[in-house]
């Protein structure tokens, strides 16, 4: 009964989608914005519902339900049970398309600023997107397809899921990809309405923001998870997977700046037009490689061909229909206000530009192994040589670019900024000499990323010199924190890479390993049960100077379905990590493979940082449109 | 310098599309000798593949072949299609679902008439199976993100 609920309320949803879509396209133009508002809103609640829907089913483990038989497991803890709901393919495209409808609900609800011809042009924009992936749902995906005769008992989660990470790290990605249309379907409303102004780029802002925040904060969340759950002690693989989420991320974070310029001074209105284009499409594109079973991994659930077709074709529909739209009108869309190369604009341009590189060099490596496999049957796979290689100086170049940008001032810059920019460059110089007496080993790259990272630290507190910080508005505030966090993260990934210490060895109890300065004893190995694996647990004591610590990384093997994985143990101490790893029995003991990795938190904690940067600056957005708004009124 | 702004949105048009082309450019470069080929035996047997350069090498762990070395942690077996075998070295942890007969996936280089591999991707969980087993095409694609 209750996924049946949940299949009535998504029929209902795309109806309304539809009604949404024709409304738009001239039908009952008349009261447009009154009747659109309302049906977005209930649009979003619909999907609500059926993803309240899904929900129950998975908590009753209702095995009559085919997704649920197939993914769920009544021994499965309650957590997982939950966020089960949408570690699959049916259940996280329901979740997509709730985020999808939810935010055309926001945008309805909540969007003042420009004008209602617009909003229904954009809320048209948006259920057409709707329309696309309720169809995929409905035909390709059903999540609440019946199976009789009920199975006895379900197939069970992959246990790699299961983790705490899991339940949040889809939802809080997916508001980030899916925040995104909403940015495309204002660029979209506003090129049909001919409307591409500063009022536009204010409304488009939050948006942005919102979803570049969620994308951020999902990109460092799934990097964390992939180093403590993988066990293999690295943060970033390149994996067409990850740099599925790093691409949107990359044309978000340009679409962020270049909003600004179009928001402040009117500028780069084309080009900002594309962005929101391309950054959804990215999300899209991102979709696709992971849900069309292209790529094999715990994130791509649907083997079936069919369905990669069907979002193949979404794709082409909706950014073919886009670009057409944009080539048509981007004549008509008027030029920005003038700007000198060395000004505030300026610097956005270089940071678009260079983000624009290294998103045009991550999206060709990722694609071109699936490209030449189809076209030439050639098989091979691009990884991190190829993508630390390109993308690496590119970025370098890029955090170079923050000595001197946020400094700069709108439309032209003659002050000489020696004087602000000197501490930064002062740093790096000597950071890069004291790397060179102290590790000369170090490779360029992570030389120049500590010195980058480490310089990024003043460079990006400069804005603040000679304001009165009192009334720095939260938006500068912002973006200080959010550079801050871009030189912290920097300073982890360079230390990481460089200063790393690894031993793998086998070691009976009573050994002592020595990995930097560790001395790690294994004092013992026993078995251990949890609700649905058993363990191999080895008992590890660590010590550097101060009393020892007690590490306890897992070798597990979960029943149902029979998988084995491995638990590191991980010891957060302020300066680093130190990771363990117990692998198979040998003759002479057991294999431990252990890292003594040097700052590594600090990457995470640096993409915190950035997120927290854009939350800030949102808030300050919000609230000082609120209170201009409220002005106005008066 | 000023520019009129028709002229400054032809310049800024003409950039946008240098750097969609550096970047086409750059990826072209960097992918002409750093993507890892995917190899089966029989291909390396008739020496397809380059000495040092990064490959992929996918096949069968053949039966009885797997040995485990004194120091604990390498481990050196054979890789077979049917049709020719490749000896392959390891030093780390396999993974968990490697073993004798099932199917493999290794990261590394030819070294000599070895393979010395870096990584191992061998299937994680029994339900990620490739459709059809001794598929290369889905013994590639499962490669390192079946671990993820």
């Amino acid at each position: 009964m209750i996924a049946e609920l949940g299949l009535a309320a998504l029929w209902l949803a795309a109806a309304l989608a539809l009604l949404q879509l024709l409304l738009a396209l001239g039908i009952g133009r008349d009261s447009g914005a009154k009747i659109a508002r309302p049906l977005a809103l209930v649009q979003g609640v619909l999907t609500l519902i059926a993803f309240a829907a899904l929900i129950a089913v998975f908590l009753r483990t209702d095995l009559s339900v085919e997704l649920v038989a197939a993914n769920s497991h009544s021994a499965k803890p309650w957590l997982y049970k939950f966020a089960g709901a949408w570690g699959n393919h049916e259940g996280s495209m329901l979740l997509w398309v709730t985020v999808l409808s939810l935010s055309g609900a926001a945008l309805a609800v909540f969007e003042r600023r420009i004008g209602e011809k617009m909003l229904v042009a954009s809320l048209g924009a948006q259920a057409a997107l709707g329309l696309g992936f309720y169809a995929f749902l409905l035909f390709a995906s059903n999540p609440f397809a019946r199976l009789a005769p009920a199975p006895a008992e379900g197939r069970g989660l992959n246990p790699l899921l299961q983790d705490p990470g899991l339940a949040f790290h889809p939802p809080t990605l997916y508001l980030g990809y899916v925040g995104l249309s909403v940015a495309f379907s204002l660029a979209v409303g506003a090129m049909l309405t001919r409307h591409v102004d500063a009022a536009l780029a204010r409304a488009m802002r939050p948006w942005v923001l919102a979803s570049w925040i969620f994308l951020t904060l999902g990109i460092t969340a799934g990097s964390y998870w992939a180093y403590y759950e993988l066990g293999w002690g690295g943060w970033w693989f390149w994996d067409p997977v990850e740099n599925a989420s790093l691409m949107p991320w990359l044309a978000a974070t340009a679409l962020l700046h270049s909003v600004n310029v179009l928001a402040a001074r009117g500028g780069l209105r084309s080009w900002t037009m594309m962005l929101a284009v391309v950054a959804f499409s990215m999300s899209m594109i991102g979709t696709f490689l992971v849900r069309s079973g292209i790529l094999t991994s715990v994130h791509a659930f649907a083997v079936d061909p069919q369905r990669g077709t069907f979002i193949l074709l979404l794709l082409a529909i909706y950014v073919g229909a886009a670009l057409v739209l944009f080539a048509s009108r981007a004549a008509t869309i008027r030029e920005g206000a003038p700007f000198d190369p060395v000004s505030r604009e300026g610097a956005l341009v270089v940071n678009n530009l260079l983000l624009s590189v290294i998103l045009g060099v991550v999206f060709v490596g990722t694609l071109y192994p699936i490209v030449a496999e189809a076209l030439s049957g050639e098989k091979l796979s691009v990884g991190p040589p190829y993508f630390n290689a390109v993308a690496g100086p590119l970025a370098l170049l890029l955090a170079a670019l923050l000595f001197v940008g946020p400094l700069l001032r709108w439309r032209r810059d003659r002050r000489p900024l020696g004087r602000w920019v000197a501490p930064s460059i002062l740093t790096a110089v000597a950071v890069l000499s004291a790397s060179f007496a102290l590790a000369p080993a170090m490779s360029l790259l992570s030389r120049l990323g500590l010195a980058f990272g480490i310089a990024l630290i003043p460079a990006s507190i400069a804005p603040l010199f000679g304001r009165s910080l009192k009334r720095t508005p939260l938006a500068v505030w912002g973006m200080v924190v959010a550079h801050l966090g871009v030189g912290v993260a920097l300073i982890g990934m360079a230390s990481d890479s460089a200063f790393t210490a690894e031993k793998l060895a086998v070691a009976k109890p009573g050994d002592k390993l020595a990995v930097g300065p560790w001395l790690v004893e294994l004092s013992g190995v026993a078995p251990v049960a949890g609700p649905n694996w058993t363990a191999i647990e080895g008992h590890l004591r660590a010590s550097r100077g101060a009393g020892p610590e007690t590490l306890r990384p897992q070798a597990r093997v979960f029943t149902s379905p029979l998988t084995e994985t491995s638990e590191a143990a991980i010891l957060t101490a302020w300066n680093g990590q130190l990771y363990a790893v117990i692998g198979k029995q040998r003759a002479e003991g057991w294999q431990l493979r252990l890292w003594w990795k040097p700052f590594v938190t600090l990457i995470w904690f640096g993409g915190a940082l950035i997120a927290l940067g854009g939350l800030i600056a949102l808030v300050g957005r919000l609230w000082r449109e609120r209170r201009w708004g409220r002005e106005v009124e008066a | 310098m000023s520019l009129k702004p028709k002229h400054q949105r032809l310049l800024l048009a003409g950039l946008a599309i240098a750097a969609v082309l550096a970047a086409v450019l750059l990826a072209m470069w960097g992918l002409k000798d750093r993507a890892a080929y995917f190899f089966t035996p029989v291909e390396i047997a008739i020496g397809k593949a380059q000495q040092g350069h990064a490959i992929r090498l996918g096949g069968m762990v053949e039966k009885g072949s797997l040995r485990q070395a004194e120091d604990g942690v390498t481990v050196t077996f054979l890789v077979s299609d049917g049709q020719a075998r490749v000896p392959v070295r390891f030093r780390g942890i396999t993974p968990a679902l490697f073993r004798e007969g099932s199917g493999v996936v290794a990261e590394g280089r030819m070294e000599g008439r070895t393979f010395v591999a870096d990584e191992i991707l061998a299937k994680h969980d029994e339900r990620y199976m490739p459709p059809r087993i001794g598929n290369q095409a889905a013994e590639h694609a499962v490669a390192k993100t079946v671990e993820k």
